[in-house]
């Protein structure tokens, strides 16, 4: 058995990648022989310094940014008060200049683009120790980044100058689950995939899942109202979240950990907490609902022509598919030959030949024949009407794997490709996959793209999404990060997306990246509304300053 | 000898990628809704039958494949496997239906496939090494022996030459072996030998159409009651997890005491 184990593994490298999406997604969670695989790709996400390029600090790279001089700055006094009320492991602190770089994994975000300059990391373990913190630098004018996994893609949860961090990683524990209503209660600092473990044991799964899921925290999730692969099928998080346990900046815990599903009485505060980046407080518990986990799932890739039939496929998908219709992804093929490149003997190219799109359909449902014959007969039709050239169907559990690794990795892939401009924005599913073509357009007439050739500051634009939400992540990869390159994307593509009236950020956020350009999807009332929305929560202005609003 | 008749075996198994459970009765690993599919030692063996008919049709050196039969026992369901490896290139399927509640046992399968071989004259089988949910790794030798046909076990390279000249590369201890033979005879796949296709949509539909003949062991005489008995199914012991020490003492200490080791 044993022997036949190890011969087993080495050549099934692309199944141990299809592990990590079974404990998340599948029926079952994967041998135990790939639990080292599993911590190895999900470790991948939190790697913030190896990367290729060194990070520039957030202050140098943005000069125009000017720390704000009413927070006070960090001083003995202020750390020996944290060494007093907090116990010594909920504590980083780098005493010198030279120490900074100790605290690297807390001032830098994963794709390298933003690095702060924080001195002092809090990891409290309590609601009662963030509420402390927090009255305490409220009282102090001291500025506070609430961090969860770090996985954000617009430099939300790192600092820009000398920020405290408070990380919530050490409230990491499930406070409750309900077999019968299946509502999970749980700590904001939990990771995504352990809680998706959690109640697969209860056969429930969490109503949201994204490609970081192995390092993301649900908090974290909540603050950015996080979207993913889910959302066509189980919806937004406003939704899902039944109540949560916030703590103000002046130390007030408000407790709703409700677990009604209904419930009509006074303003439902919860929801500004969903998506609001800690900027009005930290999260710091979570009561949210999850839906059975299905049993039988089957995941086909598609290879299409053109974008039209990728929408034509979307709209026959939904009408023989329906209620077991759990995700319809797209990418295009440069995103495609990223992820080959990237993944080596991990993946290879399901299709017999290279088409210009893929499309993804998953079904997820609890009776297998029933699905199967859905499945079959969405794809006849499919096929019959051309609509789709060429496609796999997944004959099992690994091969499923396999084909969401395709697109899953996409992300990772570009990054490491080179330093990548990302933008993730809602437009109208007719117009979607026109930003892709006119960015490419107006890069190649600026003369710093061609044809995804090597030798231009650009090398490659991809576009992938979730069709079905109407939802395209723009990916941009240069050489390097230059000025030249961000000019001619900004405020281009916010432009863009405005005249389509599309949203700016559809599901990554706002955070330091996009906060200036709130304007391109909000009017100016709504942004005085949140401003003063703002300022009657946090009066100092000491959560995550800089971020979010204009 | 001038071409080739090729017969693979396919099992239906619980999916690699599921955790098994033992079940209440500790008598067997659950298996009711417990997602199931081709033994990945068996989608190697339709791979490369599939690859020696292609590999012909490139070089006419050769030798040309007739026919490949996809032959399965097991219990109704085990028509789902066959009609996946119609799809990855069979021309047609036998399955041999056996009841979900016996234990079906390698000398029983052996003896099935002998009786199909007999039937079906082929002049090449291609089996799994072994299946992953029992792991015996016997039913390809015992086949063998019953058709007193030479075997090549966990090849991980197989050509045969227009005469019927088989050469087959094995992984052993410390390098490759290679042995020559020549058909009829049985060879049971490796991993390493080929990496299966996946099922395209086209193919999937045509092998909707191929067909796909039903048998019992009584229509092929063969008497499949089971030779060994289970006594018992447990899990093995759990994995205690590790614990941190907050300094050397506290790790002598706990090496002396608790692990006993110093």
């Amino acid at each position: 058995m044993l022997r036949s184990a190890l011969r087993f593994a080495p050549s099934r490298l692309c199944n141990q990648v299809g592990a990590q999406r079974l404990a998340a997604t599948s029926i079952r969670a994967g041998f135990p022989r790939f639990s080292k695989s599993l911590g190895s790709e999900s470790r991948s996400y939190q790697t913030t310094t190896p990367l290729a390029h060194a990070t520039p600090l957030t202050s140098e790279k943005y000069p125009q940014l000017k720390r704000n001089p009413s927070f006070k700055q960090l001083t003995t006094d202020d750390v020996q008060h944290f060494r007093t009320t907090l116990p010594p492991e909920c504590l980083l602190y780098a005493a010198s200049e030279q120490d900074v770089h100790e605290l690297t994994g807390y001032n830098t975000d994963w794709m390298g683009k933003y690095r702060g300059q924080s001195r002092l990391v809090l990891r409290p373990k309590t609601t009662d120790q963030v509420s402390a913190i927090l009255k305490y630098c409220h009282d102090q004018r001291l500025a506070v980044v609430p961090q969860g996994g770090n996985t954000g893609l617009v430099g939300g949860s790192v600092p820009v100058f000398d920020e405290v961090v408070v990380s919530l990683d050490k409230m990491n524990q499930v406070r409750s689950f309900d077999d019968l209503s299946g509502v999970l209660v749980c700590d904001a600092g939990c990771v995504l995939e352990s809680l998706d473990n959690y109640v697969a044991e209860h056969n429930h799964m969490m109503p949201l899942d994204l490609g970081a899921k192995g390092s993301c925290h649900i908090g974290g999730n909540i603050s950015t109202n996080a979207g993913g692969i889910r959302y066509l099928r189980y919806g937004s998080l406003h939704g899902s979240v039944l109540g949560l346990e916030v703590v103000l900046p002046n130390g007030t815990v408000l407790n709703n950990l409700s677990t009604l599903r209904k419930d009509s009485t006074g303003y439902d505060l919860k929801q500004l907490f969903i998506g609001a980046e800690g900027t009005l407080g930290i999260v710091t518990g979570v009561s949210i609902t999850t839906p059975p986990r299905p049993v039988a799932q089957t995941v086909a890739v598609l290879g299409v022509e053109t974008y039209e039939d990728v929408q034509r496929v979307f709209k026959l998908a939904r009408q023989n598919l329906n209620e077991i219709l759990s995700a319809y992804e797209f990418w295009d093929n440069p995103s495609m030959d990223m992820v080959l490149h990237h993944a080596g003997d991990n993946a290879r190219h399901p299709l017999a030949q290279a088409y210009p799109f893929y499309v993804l359909v998953e079904t997820s449902g609890f009776n297998k024949e029933h699905d199967d014959e859905k499945m079959g007969q969405f794809l006849e039709i499919a096929m019959e009407k051309g609509h789709v050239k060429d496609g796999v169907l997944s004959e099992n559990a690994s091969q499923m794997a396999t084909f969401w690794y395709l697109r899953e990795t996409i992300s990772e892939a570009a990054v490491k490709t080179g330093p990548t401009y990302k933008y993730d924005v809602s437009i109208p599913v007719p117009q979607l996959y026109n930003l892709v073509l006119d960015t490419r357009e107006r890069l190649t007439q600026a003369g710093l793209y061609k044809d995804d050739k090597s030798g231009y500051p650009v090398k490659k634009v991809t576009g992938y999404g979730h069709v079905g939400d109407g939802n395209l992540h723009l990916n941009v990869i240069a050489e390097e990060y230059t000025a030249e390159v961000s000019q001619a994307l900004e405020p281009y593509v916010y432009e863009w997306v405005e005249g389509h009236r599309g949203s700016i950020s559809a599901e990554h956020g706002l955070g330091l990246m996009k906060a200036p350009h709130l304007y391109h999807s909000k009017s100016e009332a709504m942004i005085q509304t949140m401003q003063s929305v703002k300022h009657m929560f946090d009066p100092h202005g000491i959560m995550n300053p800089y971020k979010f609003l204009p | 000898m001038s071409s080739l008749r090729v017969l693979v075996g396919c099992k239906r198994v619980i999916d690699y990628a599921v955790k098994i459970r033992v079940n209440a009765a500790q008598t067997a690993v659950e298996t009711a809704g417990v997602k199931h599919s081709m033994n990945p030692f068996d989608e190697i063996a339709v791979e490369e039958a599939v690859r020696l008919r292609e590999r012909a049709t490139k070089d006419s050196k050769l030798p040309k494949v007739d026919e490949i039969i996809a032959v399965s026992c097991g219990p109704t369901k085990a028509q789902e496997t066959l009609r996946t490896a119609l799809a990855m290139g069979a021309d047609r399927a036998i399955h041999v239906e056996v009841d979900d509640k016996v234990a079906l046992q390698p000398l029983a399968v052996a003896k099935l496939f002998q009786a199909v071989v007999q039937k079906e004259n082929p002049n090449l089988v291609i089996l799994g090494k072994q299946a992953i949910d029992d792991d015996a790794g016997q039913t390809g030798q015992m086949l063998a022996g019953l058709l007193n046909w030479p075997q090549t076990t966990f090849a991980s390279e197989v050509g045969v030459a227009q005469d019927g000249a088989m050469q087959v590369s094995r992984e052993i201890d410390g390098g490759l072996e290679t042995l020559s033979t020549k058909v009829p005879a049985v060879v049971t796949t490796d991993l390493r030998l080929n990496e299966p296709r996946y099922a395209s949509l086209p193919n999937i539909m045509k092998a909707k159409k191929k067909p796909l003949a039903k048998m019992t062991p009584e229509q092929l005489g063969v008497d499949i009651t089971p030779r060994l008995e289970t006594l018992k199914v447990i899990d093995p012991p759990k994995r205690q997890g590790g614990k941190k020490v907050e300094s050397v003492d506290e790790l002598i200490d706990k090496l002396k005491n608790e692990a006993g080791v110093l």
